[in-house]
């Protein structure tokens, strides 16, 4: 008898907020919040939902948008990337987002692309990623390969002088497109086969002794050499450790790393990594007062002052930044209206830039280059003069170099438009 | 007959007790010499180069004055950006004698900091206890005072460095440290300039050459200028082709990698050159027969180098698996939770490292004890209220012991949150062990290499030697016989588990010091735990250990040829015929007691 009481209290409950829940939803805007909060991604991808939700409130606090509050709709694909397909359907069918921000793995954003093509919807992208890919319906905030890795390879290229080149990633389709584009980038430049150097881990690796010896013979024939990590996740701590430890030091063989950022580093000794490199479009240290004003935000949303802010987390703040921008110039959250008024929309950065949206739904961003310290924290040590146009469709692949995303041009209005045969191959990548 | 064996037999209870307490005496003997040696060579650092002042200053300058400029360039230091520093590096380098060596190596190590108010005042700033540094001002009047972390950051910032000024800093070092008194600071100092030498340095080194007395200097003094001799010899034919023929056959053994760079950068420049005579074939002669000789060597420690490494990883693979061939082996029980009893000996370590934060070179023999109980009472509360009652259903321990391995995992994400726990390296496992320049092997595998053969021999002494080992022995032979012989097989099953479970946990302090602490660690070893047994042959310690280190050493031969993720495949297709072949392993139990 209790339980059924129980049970019809809950039911009384849950009915009364669901219908709480509907007569807000009439004068609310939507954003779906698609970040894993369980689940090995959790690490990651929690800081980014709690990044939405800070621009949610200061959103809301500055008076909504087109008259109305934003309202953030959370849900968790339990870092299981089947799960991103099913949770984005809901997300647009069931609780009506206009928006969605959302997916850090390439493999989850793959999961993705078909549901949100099907019901077109809108999902803002926030990492760095491998490219060849320009969804209709996918804004790409974070940085494209010529926007990260090609620009790092040039500044070990140009004021290195590094000759020799380890590629070194784990093994899954980030570091085996990046790290592709990357050989055929270098071989054009007239890097002999025999200095070149790839080498593939499994995820979580942790006996790095061998790689790390051969990556010291490799680096001891006379020629300056770098290693190009596409490192993934946690395995980039005794991976670290053991350079440390075999007295790799980064002014013999200096280590660029794509995937290792203030937050991978926060909590942890860093100084055997001290010299060390990594490529961002965004640095913490970043000198400008935009990101003085989003660092002190976020700490007191978070209520933690040792909480570090890093490159995804721009990249969050971008995206939100230029939606809404293009949501008040087309007066509406429809998605195909804001999406062409997405065009050509120029927002701030936090680095001191614009980032312009272009037609390929990449983002202009600046590339910086920084020196891990010992605090966890990174030295600006280069940055490219001004904003590089993010690209789709890599140069440096012989089969991608011919293919071009446009979604503005009418005559192409196409995501992998071939130059050549004028055709566009549709939504399959 | 059982009842005989226990009376011949002494109780040996407390040997336990003297098996830990060796353990924790030795370990402790092999520890103090690594922290006596480390503070010496600090105070050697700062006090050597006494003789340096003077050497350094050039020209009709008065101490003073230089002193006086000295003192203007570090001025400079704070607000200068990285190509300035460069150059101030250098100038000081040249003004400052012993000064400049002392300032050099703390800028070099982050020491170096300087007031945000005023940045003329620079002052240093070494770690001293957890916390804590100690600052003190430039200039040796000054007293030192003790700073917390928060502290000093606040008053003071540090003067950064970036790769090209740390790289100039190592060089000035280098050629400050050439004047010391120390006999290995010579040799790194000229270890660090084998190829960078510039002529003015070079016929310094030749001028000292006559009047240095110790002979590893003299050695390493000579092929410098070897090295360099070939250099030049490039540029410009002046040098006289019998001085090069002695530097090449000086250098002909040497291992040095810049040595053997040099000399085949020579042979190139010998083979483009268009010159024509019998001295360059005899030169060509000559380094072939040099090159030939150090490619022998290297290749001979290059499989030196694997051989470890194999080693090495078969030490980790055996740490893991020799608890689980104890409870699995021995008692028949498949646990899946084993890799999560690893785990919670690491974070055991964690948490000792949190209560001592100040003895961290002391922590991990504290861990290893506090790791054996802490699993050990985990695993025998798990073998008493789970385990126990699933005897003899194979299926279903798998299944339950599965579910506690999600529950474990669970439990550390919700106390420890799911992050990483960061576990400090002591001082004394770091670093290599230099045996020469292409072969040098790291400290911390050395340790592990050493602990894990320890473990093992404790752990097949307590089988073999004790009235515990005898009891689990005799249960795991024949049950109804031991417990009709009044042994008590409840207890006995609880205690195996418990010590092939508390082993585990200390394999985890050991696997703490080599890989990330977190919630998965135990995931990550919970299959080549089995596949190790299960090869070695279920039931044999010894095959545990013949199996692991047959494991490391096959991986480690096949990962340069197949890459990582292809090597891990080929051991375990491996494996799968092996068992296709021997299905009992590669000692399989005999007699009776197999069935």
């Amino acid at each position: 008898m209790k339980l059924k009481k129980v049970f019809t209290s809950i039911g009384a409950g849950v009915a009364a907020s669901v219908l709480s829940f509907s007569v807000l939803a009439a004068d609310t805007i939507k954003v779906g919040v698609l970040h894993s909060l369980s689940g090995t991604m959790a690490i990651s991808e929690t800081t980014l939902k709690d990044t939405v939700l800070m621009m949610v409130e200061e959103q809301n606090k500055k008076g909504g948008l087109l008259g109305k509050k934003l309202e953030a709709v959370v849900v968790d694909p339990a870092s299981n990337w089947p799960l991103f397909a099913e949770k984005t359907r809901e997300l647009i069918t069931k609780k009506d987002v206009d928006v969605i921000f959302g997916c850090w793995t390439s493999v989850s954003r793959k999961s993705v692309l078909p549901v949100i093509e099907e019901l077109n919807g809108l999902l803002f992208y926030p990492v760095q990623y491998e490219g060849e890919e320009s969804s209709k319906n996918v804004f790409y905030t974070g940085a494209a390969p010529n926007q990260q890795a090609i620009p790092a390879v040039d500044y070990l290229a140009d004021e290195l002088e590094v000759k020799r080149w380890v590629l070194a990633g784990t093994d899954y389709v980030y570091p085996r497109t990046t790290n592709k584009i990357l050989e055929s980038y270098l071989k054009s430049k007239g890097v002999a086969e025999e200095d070149i150097m790839i080498s593939y881990t499994p995820f979580g690796h942790s006996d790095w002794q061998g790689i790390v010896s051969s990556i010291k013979k490799f680096g001891g024939q006379g020629k300056k050499t770098a290693v190009v990590s596409t490192i993934n996740g946690d395995a980039n701590v005794p991976f670290y450790k053991e350079l440390g430890n075999q007295g790799v030091t980064a002014e013999d063989i200096p280590v660029v790393a794509f995937s290792v950022g203030e937050e991978e580093l926060s909590g942890f000794d860093t100084s055997p990594l001290l010299g060390h490199l990594a490529a961002w479009n965004y640095f913490q240290s970043a000198e400008s007062d935009a990101n003085d004003a989003f660092i002190a935000k976020w700490k007191k949303y978070i209520k933690n002052e040792k909480r570090v802010t890093n490159d995804p987390m721009e990249a969050t703040y971008i995206g939100f930044k230029a939606w809404i921008k293009a949501v008040k110039k087309a007066k509406t959250t429809d998605v195909d209206k804001v999406r062409n008024a997405m065009y050509g929309i120029r927002v701030k950065n936090l680095t001191g830039g614009v980032a312009e949206v272009l037609p390929n739904h990449h983002f202009t961003k600046p590339v910086l280059i920084g020196e891990i310290q010992d605090d966890g924290q990174f030295e600006i040590v280069w940055e490219t003069e001004s904003e590089v146009a993010g690209d789709a469709w890599t140069d440096h692949l012989p089969e991608s170099a011919k293919i071009i995303a446009d979604w503005k041009d009418k005559s192409v209005n196409c995501g992998n438009y071939n130059t050549e045969t004028k055709k566009c191959s549709g939504q399959n990548y | 007959m059982t009842s005989r064996m226990y009376t011949l037999l002494p109780q040996r209870d407390w040997f336990w007790w003297r098996i830990l307490c060796t353990v924790i005496l030795l370990c402790s003997i092999a520890v103090k010499p690594c922290f006596a040696n480390s503070k010496d060579e600090k105070k050697e650092g700062y006090t050597l180069l006494e003789s340096q002042q003077g050497v350094l200053q050039k020209g009709l300058q008065s101490d003073e004055e230089l002193m006086v400029e000295y003192e203007h360039l570090i001025r400079q230091l704070p607000l200068a950006n990285f190509k300035e520093k460069l150059a101030l590096i250098e100038k000081i380098e040249q003004k400052g004698g012993q000064h400049a060596y002392d300032l050099l190596t703390s800028l070099l190590s982050g020491e170096l900091y300087y007031l945000k108010k005023d940045p003329d005042i620079l002052v240093y700033a070494k770690k001293y206890e957890g916390d804590e540094y100690q600052v003190k001002e430039l200039g040796e009047e000054s007293e030192s005072k003790l700073l917390s972390k928060l502290d000093l950051k606040k008053i003071y910032k540090k003067v950064r460095t970036n790769n090209r000024v740390r790289k100039g800093i190592k060089l000035s070092i280098a050629r400050l440290s050439l004047k010391s008194d120390s006999e290995s600071n010579k040799i790194n100092a000229l270890k660090a300039m084998v190829l960078t030498i510039d002529p003015v340095t070079a016929s310094a080194i030749e001028s000292m050459y006559e009047n240095e007395r110790s002979g590893k200097v003299k050695e390493m003094m000579s092929i410098v200028l070897a090295v360099h001799t070939l250099k030049t010899s490039q540029d410009m034919t002046a040098v006289s082709s019998s001085k090069v023929n002695q530097a090449i056959v000086l250098l002909g053994d040497r291992l040095e990698i810049p040595v053997k760079n040099t000399l085949v950068e020579y042979k190139g420049f010998l083979e483009e050159s268009e010159i024509q005579s019998d001295q360059k074939s005899q030169l060509l002669k000559e380094l072939n027969k040099a090159l030939t000789a150090i490619e022998e060597k290297n290749r001979f420690y290059v499989f030196v180098e694997k051989l470890f490494f194999g080693i090495s990883l078969g030490s980790v693979l055996l740490l893991a698996a020799v608890g689980l061939s104890i409870t699995f082996g021995v008692m028949g029980v498949i646990n899946m939770a084993h890799g999560e009893m690893i785990m919670i000996g690491a974070y055991s370590t964690y948490v000792v490292q949190l209560i001592m934060p100040n003895f961290i070179g002391y922590s991990l023999l504290v861990a290893i004890p506090a790791a054996f109980l802490a699993s050990a009472i985990v695993g025998i509360i798990i073998q008493q209220t789970v385990i126990r009652h699933l005897h003899g259903r194979p299926l279903e321990t798998l299944l339950a012991t599965f579910g506690i391995s999600l529950l474990l995992r669970q439990a550390v994400r919700t106390i420890f949150s799911p992050l990483n726990r960061q576990v400090d390296q002591p001082d004394w496992m770091s670093g290599t062990l230099e045996i020469n320049p292409v072969l040098s092997l790291t400290y911390n595998r050395l340790y592990i290499v050493a602990f894990s053969i320890l473990v093992f021999i404790v752990l097949v002494f307590v089988i073999k030697k004790t009235s515990l080992g005898l009891n689990v022995r005799a249960v795991s032979q024949n049950r109804p016989m031991a417990k009709a012989m009044g042994v008590r097989t409840e207890w006995v099953d609880a205690m195996t588990f418990g010590l092939g479970s508390g082993v585990a946990g200390v394999a985890g302090v050991a696997l703490s010091q080599l890989t990330n602490v977190g919630p998965n660690l135990g995931q990550a070893y919970i299959i080549d735990s089995f596949m190790v047994v299960v090869f070695g042959g279920v039931g044999n310690l010894l095959g545990t250990l013949v199996a692991s280190f047959t494991l490391g050493v096959a991986n480690k031969f096949i990962e340069p040829i197949t890459g990582a993720v292809l090597a891990n495949i080929v051991v375990l297709i491996f494996i799968i015929l092996f068992i296709q072949k021997r299905p009992k392993g590669l000692f399989p139990q005999k007699g009776r007691a197999a069935e």
